[in-house]
């Protein structure tokens, strides 16, 4: 099979995917199956894209077709796509195992729609990591708007309703309104739309101009929930907790921050930004979004909202990244999507967990779950480290580099920015946990009255340990695997490393 | 500019005060049959315009006669009788439609038919209903 | 033999065809007729667009009479690309028009109806393939006058059709008037009628009072039937209570061939030479456009009728148009005709869901619209395929469109107006999602069973869907016809 073909497949497989779903409607099972099947052969096709790109020779690339002269349909492999690629694919195998016990469990409806627009959703994603220009990119980023939008309005009830069209609005405004603006002005000012090394802008664009442009990339990737236009990402928490999983760490915001990167990076140049200095001003409003978002964390008691904003700031840790304009940052920053994906799906993962289990959604209700739910909070703090960064994590890794980073960058209060994030990041995850593990549930034998003496039974016997009532096993399952993730990346910090280093590499 | 050249141009005049009566009478009128007449009157101005820019001085009928002569420019007269069948037309469609309305609403005053209109659009439903056919 | 007399057979067939079919007795036979003319004119259009594509300009003279002094019919890419999209348009509305109009118009109208569809297709034709001034007018006229008719028709749903057709009349006649005062003043000052012919006579004369007055008459007079902002009030109610298939017909091509005629004379006659070719450009058509563009779009978030919001949406469609035209550059004149093209692509697909809608329910309201997404899918996946293409998505006609028109206002260096265009697209994307929500975010009223639109609707409709995103993925056909009308407009070579 040649890499053109694996190309092909790697977005075929995906959409056929999805039709062969949406075809098998009626049989609940087989329906899964093709789903969990699709991810599987996507997934299988992807590690061969990233043999074939790690292999001596051309990187893969195929042309698919002209839509306007000059403006191509065309994919590539580099190593940020690469990357993103496997993680879009392979967290998608785990996402739809835990999707299926989610909703079954919960008894959702509507089922095919979700398989179908997650496929369609995924396939998407994966356009948006093999772009070979910004046009396919952007086309691909706005299937991925309109196909999530079904999703994140699932419920369909009034909540819902509001929530995807605050959703929708923010994408789709900031994508037609800034992003599409910003492209064409590119392909005006330059000729060409093609992601290219050191990027394509300098000399084109009037010096003067080019914090603009910035400004009018970084806003219209509104995926990217860069402040002020994150108001989508709390918003759609109306959706299931496999929908937010997906959003908020496999799919839409990763592909939000590697757009991102992708535009610093392949568009602009990262030489060109340090020289220019163009990308200072976004340094600080990635900060100030890190750090704000992670204090309105903290007044959340909704689990799913406080994940939310918590995701707005490990964002602004890939944007800060890239505005640092060096290569540690750049690649610290691209090695935090990774490592922020496979923490926050854990934490989204325990989270519809802990729902399915006990319909609970809000923290201070989640006393001593701990102990009845022990895999999903052992889970959920191996998930929380990575987040915060502490070894033996994966997450201390990017949080290292990006440091390296702030410091070629002479940038020393970035340095103390992430610091006190990550003590912030401490403040509103362990407390869940301690909470979880050393506090008594309120109607848990051994806690106030002893109510089993009271009613003249005997003591419960074991020693008032309360039995283990974890979610089902599909749900679980998942978790603890991407919870054993954060720990893989750790331990494969450096082939990852490895993996992004061409991308900074003159 | 002097008495000859305006007494020149009188039918130049004529047509410009024509026009503006006409567009005047279509747009201040309420009466659907008097818009017709304003437009028709407007329409008639424009037949002016064409038929007075055709006379050649000292012209006569562009007709052959066998003798050399001076005639007048034939083109705006055929132009003018295409003119004036599009002209016939729009008349006998407006006056049809203005009997369609009349039999439709009962009136042929715009205000009256424009209140008819918003009652049907924003007012009670059921009298809506009653005046539709 | 036959390829010699393409041009004038375009319009003749359609016009012999309109008085033939009053003797149909039964409408089905009219429709029958009707269909095959369409074809016809139809398949004439693609040879003529072929042949313009090799060969270049073609002329055609009438009666063999020479031109100036005959009338002479004159196809480039500009017409060829006009005559394919109304041809188009026409066939494949005539099969959903079949049941539609069986069931909006009453049975002992229905063959009339036909006759009067067929000269308005001849005279929509006629405007477009002619190369004379005054030739224009006579077609700008049966055309209008059909359509005039055509709108009436609507008076079985509703007798507001009526007065619909009747401010259409008034408001059209003027406008065609004006043009005309317009024509015989260029008459006047050149001596002939022939366009190609007044282009070159109208440089030599220059900055004279007579034809600035023809210019401001033509400019206005077309600038009506064009539903030019602010002289757009007739079109809401006259598409909103039109029988569907007419609207679907008058909104992807009536007001194209307005824009046609439009761009023929400023650029063609008068050419952007003439001193007041430019400042009519920016400081009215550019200005025009812009408020068209906003004001338009927003009254169309407020409207209950679906279709007179679609109607609404139509104007600052056009406005975009226009203001493609008022940049008159290579890329805005390939961005306003790309737009002609798709626009009818895209409304004629939008007004098909909601004439099947109509045929269902009656009328097509936000109330209407409530829960349409279970009780009639396909129409309504119809209806958002077309929503996302007027909003721009990517993969579709609209998207292309957006980009030109965006990529023209860059490289003029008005980028505030770039700003404007992306700004009025995201109105839209308001009153599509409102209809979008009402589908399927509510519960069908009480008592509305399942029931999808017959396949006659249904076919045309996704017909229509598919040329939208077949030429939203492979624009190359549409940018080339378009950028060689533009360059054939703005008379460069490149």
């Amino acid at each position: 099979m040649t890499a053109a073909t694996a190309l092909a497949l790697s977005l075929l497989i995906p959409f056929a995917g999805s039709i062969l779903i949406a075809l098998a409607a009626g049989n609940a099972n087989l329906r899964e199956a093709v789903t969990v099947t699709t991810a599987v052969l996507l997934f299988a096709d992807v590690l061969w894209l990233l043999s074939m790109a790690t292999a001596a020779g051309p990187a893969p690339a195929l042309m698919i077709g002209e839509i306007m002269p000059g403006l191509t349909l065309a994919l590539a492999i580099e190593p940020l796509g690469m990357m993103f690629g496997m993680i879009a694919s392979g967290l998608w195998i785990l996402n739809s195992i835990y999707s299926i016990g989610y909703m079954r469990a919960n008894l959702e409806h509507k089922q095919t729609r979700y398989y179908v627009c997650f496929a369609i959703a995924i396939g998407s994603a994966v356009g948006v990591a093999f772009a070979a220009n910004m046009f396919t990119l952007f086309i691909f980023y706005e299937i991925l708007t309109i196909s999530t939008y079904p999703l994140v309005a699932h419920k369909e009830t009034a909540e819902a309703r509001a929530g995807g069209r605050t959703y929708l609005g923010v994408l789709i405004g900031t994508s037609i309104g800034l992003q599409l603006v910003a492209i064409i002005w590119t392909w005006v000012a330059t000729g060409t739309l093609d992601f290219t090394k050191g990027g394509i802008i300098s000399g084109k664009v009037a010096e003067a101009m080019v914090p603009v442009l910035l400004a009018l990339y970084v806003f219209g990737i509104g995926k990217a929930a860069l402040m002020p236009f994150h108001r989508w990402l709390p918003a759609a928490m109306v959706a299931p907790t496999p929908v937010s999983a997906l959003l908020h760490a496999v799919a839409v915001v990763k592909a939000g921050v590697f757009t991102v990167m992708k535009v610093m990076v392949y568009i602009f140049g990262i030489d060109f930004l340090a020289a220019t200095g163009s990308s200072n001003w976004l340094i600080w409003v990635a900060a100030a979004t890190l750090l704000a978002a992670s204090i309105i964390a903290m007044t959340k008691d909704n689990l799913k909202a406080r994940l939310a904003y918590s995701t707005v700031s490990q964002l602004a840790y890939v944007t800060l990244g890239a505005a640092l304009a060096t290569s540690m940052g750049v690649l610290g920053g691209s090695m935090h999507i990774a490592m922020h994906a496979m923490g926050k799906i854990t934490l989204f993962f325990c989270a519809g967990a802990i729902y399915t289990a006990t319909h609970k959604t809000e923290i201070s209700d989640m006393d001593g779950l701990g102990r009845l739910m022990p895999f999903t909070y052992g889970a959920f703090l191996i998930g929380a480290l990575s987040v915060i960064g502490l070894p033996p994590m994966g997450g201390s890794w990017s949080k290292w580099y990006l440091m390296l980073g702030a410091a070629d960058a002479d940038q020393l209060v970035v340095i103390g920015v992430l610091m006190v994030s990550s003590l912030l990041n401490v403040a509103y995850l362990l407390p869940m946990v301690g909470r979880g593990f050393f506090t008594l549930a309120p109607d848990a034998p051994g806690h106030g009255v002893p109510q089993a003496q009271a009613a003249g039974a005997a003591p419960v016997p074991g020693s008032g340990r309360p039995p283990i009532r974890e979610a089902p096993l599909f749900c679980v399952v998942p978790l603890c695997l991407t919870a054993a993730g954060c720990i893989v990346l750790f331990i494969y910090g450096d082939a990852l490393y490895r993996l992004l280093e061409p991308m900074v590499r003159p | 500019m002097g008495v000859s050249d305006i007494l020149g141009l009188f039918n130049y005049w004529m047509v410009i005060i024509l026009m503006m009566i006409g567009f005047y009478t279509v747009v201040s009128r309420g009466n659907l049959v008097k818009k017709i007449v304003g437009l028709n009157i407007f329409q008639t101005s424009v037949f002016l315009l064409y038929i007075s820019m055709g006379k050649v001085s000292g012209g006569t009928a562009p007709i052959l006669t066998g003798k050399p002569e001076v005639y007048s420019n034939p083109l705006p007269h055929v132009l003018i009788l295409t003119a004036i069948v599009v002209g016939v037309a729009t008349t006998a469609l407006g006056l049809a439609l203005v009997v369609r309305i009349k039999n439709a609403y009962d009136t042929i005053e715009e205000d009256e038919i424009q209140a008819a209109d918003d009652e049907t659009e924003f007012g009670d439903p059921q009298a809506a209903e009653d005046h539709r056919r | 033999m036959i390829a010699a007399h393409l041009p004038i057979l375009q319009v003749a067939v359609p016009l012999v065809a309109a008085p033939l079919s009053v003797f149909c007795r039964r409408g089905a036979t009219a429709w029958t007729l009707t269909f095959v003319v369409s074809i016809g004119a139809f398949l004439i259009s693609i040879a003529l667009l072929g042949q313009v594509l090799d060969q270049g300009v073609l002329s055609y003279q009438l009666g063999d009479w020479a031109a100036p002094w005959g009338i002479e019919y004159r196809v480039d890419a500009a017409n060829a690309m006009v005559l394919l999209i109304i041809s188009g348009i026409s066939t494949v509305v005539l099969p959903y028009a079949r049941v539609s109009i069986a069931h909006e118009v009453e049975a002992h109208n229905q063959t009339l109806f036909y006759t009067c569809y067929l000269l308005c297709l001849t005279g929509l034709l006629g405007m477009v393939i002619t190369g004379d001034a005054f030739n224009a007018f006579v077609f700008l006229e049966i055309a209008s006058l059909s359509t005039y008719v055509l709108v009436a028709m609507g008076a079985k749903r509703d007798r507001r059709a009526l007065t619909a057709a009747y401010t259409y009349l008034v408001m059209g006649t003027i406008g065609a008037t004006f043009f005309v005062i317009g024509v015989g003043l260029l008459y006047m000052m050149t001596g002939t009628l022939n366009m190609a012919d007044l282009a070159e006579r109208i440089p030599a004369i220059g900055a004279n009072r007579t034809l600035v007055v023809a210019f401001a008459f033509i400019v206005t007079g077309l600038g009506l039937k064009l539903a030019l902002f602010p002289m757009h009030l007739w079109l809401p109610n006259a598409y909103a209570f039109a029988p569907s298939a007419v609207t679907v017909f008058l909104a992807a091509t009536a007001t194209k061939a307005a824009v046609y005629l439009l761009l023929r004379f400023l650029f063609t006659i008068f050419g952007t030479s003439f001193p007041t070719f430019e400042p009519t450009l920016t400081y009215l058509l550019l200005p025009l456009a812009v408020i068209a563009m906003f004001a338009a779009s927003t009254v169309a978030i407020f409207q209950v009728d679906i279709k007179r919001m679609l109607a609404y949406s139509s104007i600052a469609q056009l406005g975009y148009m226009v203001l493609g035209m008022s940049f008159a550059t290579v890329t805005g004149l390939t961005a306003t005709i790309i737009h002609l093209f798709n626009h009818a692509l895209m409304k004629g697909a939008l007004f098909m869901a909601l004439g099947a809608v109509v045929m269902r329910f009656g009328d097509a309201t936000i109330d209407t619209m409530r829960g349409l997404g279970r009780v009639m899918p396909w129409t309504m996946a119809a209806f958002v395929a077309g929503g996302l293409s007027l909003i721009g998505m990517p993969l579709t006609v609209g998207f292309i469109s957006k980009w030109l028109l965006v990529t023209a206002a860059l490289e003029s260096g008005l980028w505030p107006i770039a700003v404007l265009v992306v700004a009025s697209s995201l109105l839209a994307v308001i009153y599509i999602w409102r209809v979008v929500e009402a589908a399927y975010f509510e519960p069908p009223p009480e008592g509305v069973t399942a029931g999808e639109a017959p396949p006659a609707l249904l076919i045309p409709t996704w017909i229509l869907i598919g040329a939208n995103i077949y030429f939203g993925i492979d624009a190359s056909l549409t940018t080339r016809v378009a950028g060689e009308a533009a360059r054939a407009l703005l008379k460069t070579a490149s």
